[in-house]
């Protein structure tokens, strides 16, 4: 399950979803927003999504990860709107019988996510300068 | 023919919209994006962007249609 949210991630109960009787590991990552990028320091942050597409294309990640490694589950959950300092923006889980496969999933779904998914992030810093942030971690202005 | 534009980040700023209709003769998805900079004032390179139609991402040769929704899609940045 992809899904973009606009309210905050609970983290414990899509854990919980995850769950399976033949299961022995679950390797979470958890993205938390932090209060610099690049030698700036930011204040807040805001998320953009082109939800079909996003929806879509992380459904497909999800479903790589599982042809890829031999897990049980894998969910993918990523924030949109206004975020503060410390919140967690991005959450994915995934449930294996054994914990190789676990985090190698877990590892291939956040960077794909992170290459391919059509979400972008604006970060607002403290001078109170904002700006789109693009792969290179250059803001593009208008 | 006419597309219904749809624009994200650093491009809706540009824009200063988040969609709009737009009456083209153009045929093909990079010709609308050459034409819509020029418009806008993009600065984003076509090389920079991806393209979607109808929600699926496409390439830039693609021919449109009537009525076809297209999404100009910079480089992204969630995580």
């Amino acid at each position: 399950m992809f899904l973009l949210s606009e309210s905050t991630i609970d983290a414990a109960s899509l854990a919980r979803g995850l769950a399976h009787a033949g299961a022995g590991a679950c390797a979470t990552f958890e993205g938390w927003v932090r209060d610099h990028n690049d030698g700036r320091p930011v204040r807040r942050l805001d998320y953009q999504a082109y939800a079909t597409l996003a929806e879509s294309e992380g459904a497909k990640v999800l479903a790589e990860a599982k042809e890829k490694f031999a897990i049980m589950d894998a969910s993918c959950v990523h924030r949109i709107g206004a975020l503060a300092i410390g919140d967690l923006a991005v959450w994915v889980g995934v449930s294996a019988a054994h914990r190789d496969a676990a985090f190698a999933a877990c590892r291939y779904i956040i960077d794909e996510v992170k290459r391919r998914v059509p979400i972008w992030k604006n970060e607002h810093y403290v001078d109170g300068d904002s700006g789109w942030l693009h792969p290179d971690n250059t803001p593009v202005n208008p | 023919m006419n597309l219904r534009v749809l624009y994200f980040a650093s491009l809706r700023d540009a824009a200063g919209r988040d969609m709009e209709q737009v009456v083209t003769a153009s045929a093909d998805a990079r010709t609308v994006y050459e034409e819509l900079r020029r418009r806008h004032g993009f600065v984003l390179l076509p090389e920079r962007i991806r393209v979607a139609v109808n929600g699926e991402f496409s390439a830039w040769d693609r021919v449109l249609a009537d009525g076809d929704e297209v999404a100009f899609l910079p480089p992204v940045s969630g995580g």
